[in-house]
């Protein structure tokens, strides 16, 4: 028998494909830009809103730049352009919002912030006396800080409990369920819920640092369980065998190999939480009540957060109230973004080396 | 200090299903064990039932006995952690620990469990254990760079270090050289040669020139029918198993006309 002789380009039955196709130039997508740019700066010119000289600009750009595609390169070619540009135009109308809220803190905040705002307090401070936030500062440094150290334990514990001891269990799921309620929680409810237990215990004029860090902890707690539990299931099944078959309990197993291989994730996680929380008001307001004065003792007399503070001056609606408020918010996300890049590093630090 | 361990009447279950069933047999002490087997059959299954890694998967369990110098491991009374520090086990993927550098993870044994080392007796842990696994010559100059940066067979030469550093009585492999290259594979199995003069050796493998190179007992696993538990078809000394098996089966699986 005679081996078939083969075509050396192309299988039997089978025509030739070309792998080149007509392709835009690498200028195209700018230079449809820029012609939608120009129609949108016409209909503004023309009297219509901003809004919609940038909405048709959008529009514009999303179906000239796909079209030109469809007519000179393939259908697929097309489709990627659209989708390009749509995943591009989204991440724009994500990144607005925050660049525009970072900058309106910084134009209104900066001129306030100094020395003086850093240190005093408002405690008699009448008219246009220069006051502070130094109460404020302290006092959100203090309850955030207690409901960290209450939450912390408690959400990895939980979290530890769910992944290592209780996975498939009855009790475990009954769990998830109901952490994953408490993550919808109102917050001002976690507020009359640390209120009313305190009331309960000492009474209807209560009101102490404390009771908001518990009111806090009660929002942080399903935050910090649900992100770690995560963390410790990325957590390979494998090393928890390597560590078994070293003759490893499994209580050192998950001390030593799992949380270390995980941490970086779980600080991330809590600090998520942490920023989620420090920004709460209206449990504070509720059970910590507000004043005007230094309060270094969470357990003794009312305090005030810089998000109540922000509050208070905001609702004086004097000038100075407002950019006293200003003021605070930017300490406010100036202390979260300091604790996300403590996060970033902490996380850098102990994430797992792969030495390349 | 090795070993041997006696195998009678073995059924190993995941919840209901019965994996594996009626295994009995004799593995000898300072020698090495294959097991071969179409996949499935039970033999990793097997494999980790003898140091009790088994009943880590949950619902797992085991009927029958497994006895070790006179012990019986699935005894009531017997801790299982007591009895993988004594029966040590590397697996089919290497997996060092990501947090640890390549001297600690061939301490990791001693560490994790806590005990007090002497610098001096730890780096002589670690030297001993790294020329044990034929990996000393190409990273004692770099033992504090994590043991992750290492190439695949180095990974699994650092498991093998890892797993000597306790100094088990016996050391159970799960298709130690299948997620490597020729080369990495041969300076394993020269490695389980030398080791077999310490220790009592059990491994699992796919190759079945492998388990020919290597093994002085081999037992062949086989599944009855799919669906069906798998059982040992043959047990015996490799020269007479890969020359003249008792079994038809054995000698249609290991001359590759399997079915």
């Amino acid at each position: 028998m005679s081996t078939p002789t083969l075509d050396p380009g192309v299988a039997p039955g089978r025509t030739a494909v070309a792998l080149t196709e007509p392709r835009l130039p690498s200028w195209a997508p700018v230079l449809v830009g820029v012609a939608a740019v120009g129609v949108g700066a016409l209909l503004w010119i023309l009297g219509a809103s901003v809004a919609v000289g940038v909405l048709a600009a959008l529009v514009v750009f999303l179906v000239a730049l796909p079209g030109w595609s469809a007519a000179v390169e393939s259908r697929r070619a097309a489709a990627d352009r659209l989708a390009t540009s749509l995943v591009w135009s989204t991440f724009a109308v994500a990144m607005i919002p925050l660049v525009w809220l970072v900058f309106t803190v910084l134009r209104e905040g900066l001129s306030t912030i100094n020395v003086q705002f850093l240190t005093y307090q408002m405690r008699n401070v009448i008219g246009d006396q220069q006051g502070g936030l130094y109460h404020a500062l302290i006092g959100t440094l203090l309850v955030t800080g207690m409901a960290m150290l209450i939450s912390v334990p408690i959400g990895i514990f939980a979290a530890i409990y769910l992944v290592e001891y209780g996975r498939g269990t009855r009790l475990a799921r009954v769990l998830t369920f109901l952490v994953d309620v408490m993550t919808g929680i109102p917050s001002i409810v976690a507020g009359l819920f640390a209120l009313a237990l305190f009331v309960l215990i000492f009474g209807p004029s209560i009101r102490f640092g404390f009771g908001g860090s518990v009111a806090l902890s009660l929002l942080m707690i399903p935050t910090v369980v649900r992100s770690t539990e995560e963390m410790l299931r990325l957590v390979p099944a494998d090393l928890r065998e390597a560590s078994y078959a070293l003759g490893v309990p499994k209580w050192r197993t998950i001390l030593r190999v799992v949380l270390p291989t995980a941490l970086g994730g779980i600080v991330t996680g809590v600090v998520l939480a942490v920023s989620r929380i420090i920004g709460e008001t209206a449990p504070l307001l509720v059970v910590a009540g507000a004043t005007d004065s230094v309060n270094t003792n969470l357990f003794e007399g009312r305090m005030t957060t810089l998000p109540v503070f922000i509050y208070q001056q905001f609702s004086l609606a004097t000038p100075k109230g407002l950019s006293y408020a200003w003021g605070g918010a930017l300490v406010l996300i100036a202390i979260v973004m300091i604790l996300n890049i403590v996060a970033r590093i902490i996380g850098r630090v102990f994430a797992p080396k792969t030495g390349r | 200090m090795a070993k041997s361990i006696d195998v009678s009447d073995l059924d190993i279950y995941y919840g209901d299903f019965l994996a594996v069933q009626g295994v009995s047999m004799t593995i000898r002490a300072k020698s090495v064990t294959a097991f071969i087997g179409p996949s499935g059959c039970g033999k990793s299954t097997f494999l980790r039932s003898l140091n009790r890694m088994h009943e880590v998967i949950p619902g797992a369990r085991v009927e029958g006995k497994v006895v070790v110098d006179g012990q019986s491991l699935y005894d009531p009374s017997v801790d299982p952690v007591a009895v993988r520090r004594q029966i040590g086990m590397v697996f089919q993927r290497p997996n060092p620990f990501p947090t640890m550098s390549i001297y600690e993870n061939v301490l990791a044994g001693n560490r994790l469990n806590s005990k007090k080392l002497k610098k001096s007796e730890a780096d002589d842990i670690v030297e001993r254990s790294l020329k044990g696994a034929n990996l000393w010559n190409e990273v004692k100059d770099r033992l504090g760079k994590p043991g992750m940066g290492l190439s695949g067979g180095q990974q699994q030469r650092l498991c093998i270090a890892r797993a000597i550093a306790v100094q088990p009585q016996v050391l159970l492999m799960d298709e130690p050289c299948s997620a490597l290259d020729p080369i990495s594979t041969s300076a394993i199995e020269d490695l389980i040669h030398e080791l077999k003069s310490e220790y009592t050796i059990v491994i699992v493998t796919h190759n079945m020139q492998q388990a020919a190179r290597v093994s002085d007992d081999t037992g062949f696993f086989n599944l009855k029918a799919a669906g069906q538990p798998g059982h040992l078809v043959e047990f015996n000394p490799t020269k007479k198993m890969f020359t003249s098996p008792d079994n038809e089966a054995t000698e249609a699986y290991i001359s590759g006309r399997f079915g």
